[in-house]
């Protein structure tokens, strides 16, 4: 596993925008143009384990009746296919309601892969399909992938599905196909080019902002910052797997 | 005598017969290059390694999260989709015919996608449980 080890990606970014700002051209660096660094960041880089990538939801603001991330995220990764069963749709994330029984209070959240240090799924997997990248991210090889289904039993948060026909729809950069276990990726695709998660855009487009994602190693990003002010909550923090999403407000 | 001539010589024009037809053989495929400009490596290169420089490219890019590399699928798609269907499968496919033509089975569109430029449809026709609000069966 090769990691960057001058600067952070982040860093990267930022310099290329200041230097894009600044001078106002379009080449920043010799061979290095803008029109590179906003479609892939770092080239040649890769995921590095000085971010940790992480999710910060606010189930004070998430409300009930809004299923914008899951249409969002069915949308961006390409899940469209209609089953027989519908039992058998994949889920990336999902959306819960909790109702306390002696309060009555409610809450409402979105649910998908935490994203482990310690992922279950890896430690089962009995063809090293499932595996974390460098920065946090926990995701299935496909191509390894025997679709023993080890994983989704293995997850404490029934975060995987597993796909069950055969698909023709895909998007380009979200390939998926029948005979394999899949979960959220943090849509990684989009994470790479310095986007964020299509839920946590589709979020904040519907006004809710309950959903933040950035770095949880880099002491000045919102998400870090946040989680330093308020009391979070990781779910079944008893199993110590360290997750990479975590509740305010449960 | 004129009978054992005979006969060989039927023998012959038939093992030359035979021959001519095997040397035309099966058609060759095909292989429309409809792109314009350049492929990422020689003609000759890409026919023996393609599967190669695929192969460790996809590792890299999904163990390692290095992207923008030269080799990619989506590169190979969005040049060699044909004009006409705008996929690289069917039976005049930049992929298809080719492999169909060496019997190699090509597992990649299983998951990937073999159309170019395409955007799936979303979720609007979608029944299964992925759409609905509330938690997992």
């Amino acid at each position: 596993m090769t990691e960057p080890n001058d600067k952070s990606r982040r860093g990267f970014l930022g310099a290329a925008a200041v230097g894009a700002a600044g001078l106002g051209v379009a080449a920043i660096a010799p061979g290095l143009h803008l029109i590179e660094v906003s479609q892939a960041s770092a080239p040649g880089k890769g995921a590095s384990s000085k971010v940790r990538w992480g999710m910060l939801i606010d189930t004070t603001k998430c409300a009930s009746d809004c299923n914008a991330c899951v249409n969002a995220c069915n949308s961006e990764n390409g899940i469209n296919e209609v089953l027989k069963d519908p039992r058998q749709g994949s889920q990336w994330i999902r959306k819960i309601d909790l109702k306390d029984s002696k309060s009555g209070i409610t809450h409402s959240l979105p649910m998908m892969c935490q994203h482990c240090e310690h992922p279950p799924c890896v430690d089962v997997c009995p063809t090293h399909a499932s595996m974390k990248r460098a920065d946090g991210i926990v995701l299935v090889d496909r191509h390894t992938c025997i679709g023993c289904r080890y994983c989704m039993l293995a997850c404490p948060y029934k975060a995987r599905s597993f796909v069950h026909m055969t698909l023709t729809e895909q998007n380009p950069e979200v390939p998926r196909g029948q005979g394999c276990v899949e979960s959220c990726t943090f849509c990684v695709h989009r994470v790479d080019k310095g986007q964020i998660p299509a839920c946590v855009e589709a979020c904040a487009n519907a006004e809710h902002n309950a959903m933040l994602f950035g770095d949880l190693n880099d002491p000045n990003s919102a998400i870090a910052q946040r989680i330093a002010e308020v009391k979070t909550t990781q779910v079944r923090a008893d199993l110590k797997l360290n997750v990479g999403v975590r509740y305010q407000g449960i | 005598m004129v009978r054992l001539l005979a006969l060989m010589a039927f023998l012959i024009m038939g093992a030359v017969a035979s021959f001519a037809i095997h040397a035309a053989g099966v058609p060759k495929p095909m292989v429309k290059v409809e792109g314009s400009g350049q492929c990422i490596a020689a003609t000759e290169e890409m026919r023996i390694n393609h599967m190669n420089m695929l192969g460790h490219q996809r590792d890299r890019s999904l163990r390692q999260g290095i992207r923008g590399e030269k080799a990619s699928l989506i590169g190979c798609v969005d040049c060699h989709a044909s004009k006409s269907t705008g996929s690289v499968l069917g039976k005049d496919g930049f992929c298809e015919s080719c492999h169909a033509f060496a019997a190699v089975k090509v597992d990649c569109w299983q998951c990937h996608q073999p159309k170019a430029n395409f955007k799936a449809a979303g979720n609007a026709g979608a029944t299964g449980a992925a759409g609905a609000v509330g938690a997992k069966p």
